[in-house]
């Protein structure tokens, strides 16, 4: 990649004089329309943090509402002195948070063994799970309604109404594109890297933590992130399980506590918003550069 | 691995013959325990609540007795569902195609400006994609409001008079869509940023050299070099648009008038909150045809990609 934009770079500018002129040109639209796009994709968590910074009296005045007269941190001190908000962030908090530690501990160790120790199935276990990081949840909540119930029946376990039930729940959706993308790169490394290990008389499991880990830190970086994302981000499965406040995870105990019928507080609603937006906003801040190459590994590599 | 198989008994053709047997017996064991938490996952938690809907699908409200094809004769006979069909294939189908354009536009865009710069854009434009859905609708449905909307109050500058966002069926349905298209194009914009940078560079030399006009540049060499790339993140992007459930949810829960309802919100409304679950999961198996189309092509060109390597 670095050869060919080097190779370019020498080879256009000197020669052509009009080229370098529709250059410039196409340059200058490229910066013009990227800037339009920016303020279309920025607009909605620019207008967040906007509303989030007004008092309600402001809000509902009738001007212009892109500009801050009397700019306040009150929504965030209500919000963040209420213990309901914080029961929710710390439900999200140990819900990700888990989830992360299963979903990692299950999918690398699978991918593991899918990519380099082939085994009877292995083959169709990897189309597999694809396969079913291509069922949405949308298919699944219902059966698994009344699974829950026929859980509850036969060995009194409540799965319904409990944020915990997350945990169990949310590797369904993280776990086979964590391993999707493991394999992909475990997959990429040398053959002779681990060959090597084994003649030397390491373990599979040595193999594992002493040679593929520490390779493909990348990618468990990648894997990691996402899965926090998703974890953070799941709305469909707490929105149908969970009702109690107590037992709510952010995002729907944002929607579902703070709008109250048709009195809708919307600092308090944007300031949640941008909380709740927060910590994945965060990780993406410092880890952009893996957060992207994850992204495009799980179409590109495998 | 079958290399070391096939090498090892050469180099130490008599000692090593059972012990070798031993181990590639212990290997698989090995793997397939490796791999076990894995396959109980999908198994309990999406093998079988997936064949468990088609079952729930066959019974009546109460789930006590065997009704066939009860619920989707009764699904058949009702407006509602065919306005869901409607507006789910509207939605995915016209959301999926503007994001694959934005995507690709602005990916020329970025691809197009000094390499240095290119991070901080890419950077900024994709930060749709990585806040929470639920909560960037919220920020929308703001934007949307009936009395103190702020996207009006744009619009107004320009002697538009306010649209009801929401509030009336078309509107919301465009709605619907652009929100999906504002968290969904920069993915796209990722997908083909990368692609486009693994299109050799000598090919649009040649293409210059031989008078190719932009246009035929991009129809004849980016296009086709690319192909691959649009089809699968395409195919992708119309499961999880079909498949959508937070938008719809968070922006009209399915209103005005049912009119923007998709599969999932509906079979939410029908399912959890209707109280009947077989209906709720007759509902939502209609995702299944289009899932397993767009799975099976998807499947395929991954399967060819491989035999390649």
């Amino acid at each position: 990649m670095a050869n060919t934009a080097v190779a370019t770079g020498a080879s256009t500018r000197p020669n052509y004089g009009s080229m370098s002129r529709d250059r410039t040109w196409a340059l200058r639209w490229s910066y013009f329309f990227l800037v339009l796009f920016a303020i279309f994709f920025l607009m909605p968590p620019i207008y967040m943090l906007i509303t989030s910074l007004k008092t309600s009296a402001e809000i509902s005045a009738a001007k212009n509402p892109w500009f801050i007269s009397n700019p306040t941190l009150q929504n965030y001190i209500d919000l963040l002195s209420q213990n309901q908000f914080l029961v929710f962030f710390r439900n999200s908090a140990i819900v990700s948070i888990c989830v992360v530690i299963i979903t990692m501990m299950i999918s690398v160790i699978a991918a593991f063994a899918l990519a380099r120790m082939k085994f009877w199935g292995s083959a169709t276990l990897a189309t597999g799970v694809f396969l079913t990081y291509l069922i949405p949840e949308t298919l699944l909540f219902i059966p698994l309604f009344k699974m829950f119930a026929w859980v509850n029946e036969v060995f009194g376990v409540q799965l319904m109404n409990h944020w915990w039930t997350m945990i169990i729940l949310y590797p369904t959706l993280t776990v086979p594109f964590a391993t999707w993308i493991m394999i992909g790169y475990f997959a990429s490394i040398p053959k002779e890297l681990d060959e090597a290990a084994l003649i030397d008389g390491a373990t599979w499991m040595q193999t594992l933590t002493k040679i593929f880990i520490p390779v493909a830190l990348p990618g468990i970086i990648a894997a990691t992130i996402f899965t926090f994302t998703v974890a953070w981000a799941q709305f469909l499965y707490p929105l149908a399980f969970t009702t109690s406040t107590s037992e709510l995870v952010l995002p729907v105990g944002i929607i579902t506590t703070l709008i109250k019928g048709d009195v809708f507080n919307w600092g308090q609603i944007m300031t949640g918003a941008l909380l709740g937006a927060a910590p994945p906003l965060i990780i993406y801040a410092f880890l952009m550069d893996y957060y992207i190459a994850g992204l495009t590994a799980g179409a590109t590599k495998g | 691995m079958a290399d070391i198989a096939a090498r090892n008994p050469a180099g130490h053709p008599t000692q090593q013959r059972s012990g070798l047997h031993k181990l590639m017996q212990r290997k698989s064991t090995i793997a397939f325990l490796m791999a076990l938490p894995l396959i109980l996952l999908i198994t309990i938690l999406v093998a079988y609540p997936a064949g468990y809907a088609v079952y729930l699908a066959t019974l009546n409200k109460g789930m006590t007795r065997f009704v066939g094809f009860g619920n989707f004769e009764f699904l058949f006979g009702r407006d509602t569902f065919w306005l869901v069909v409607y507006q789910s294939c509207l939605f995915a189908i016209t959301a999926v195609i503007f994001k694959a354009i934005i995507g690709f536009v602005v990916a020329h865009f970025v691809h197009n400006i000094p390499a240095k710069g290119q991070r901080k854009w890419r950077g900024m434009l994709l930060v749709p994609w990585v806040i929470p859905p639920a909560m960037s609708t919220l920020a929308w449905l703001w934007l949307f409001d009936p009395s103190y909307s702020a996207l009006n109050w744009l619009l107004a500058i320009f002697g538009i008079e306010g649209i009801p966002w929401t509030g009336e069926a078309g509107w919301a349905r465009f709605s619907v869509i652009l929100v999906n298209v504002w968290i969904g194009s920069p993915f796209f914009m990722i997908m083909y940023l990368a692609a486009l940078k693994s299109v050799p560079e000598q090919l649009y030399e040649a293409a210059s050299i031989d008078g190719a006009t932009w246009w035929q540049r991009i129809w004849y060499v980016t296009l086709p070099m690319m192909r691959n790339i649009i089809a699968i993140t395409a195919l992708f992007s119309l499961i999880v648009t079909f498949a959508n459930f937070d938008i719809v949810r968070v922006l009209t829960a399915g209103g005005p008038l049912n009119s923007t309802h998709i599969f999932g919100t509906w079979a939410f409304r029908v399912g959890i909150e209707g109280g009947d679950i077989p209906l709720g999961a007759a509902v939502s198996l209609f995702m299944v045809p289009i899932l397993a189309v767009a799975a099976t092509f998807i499947l395929r060109d991954i399967t060819k990609r491989g035999s390649e390597v």
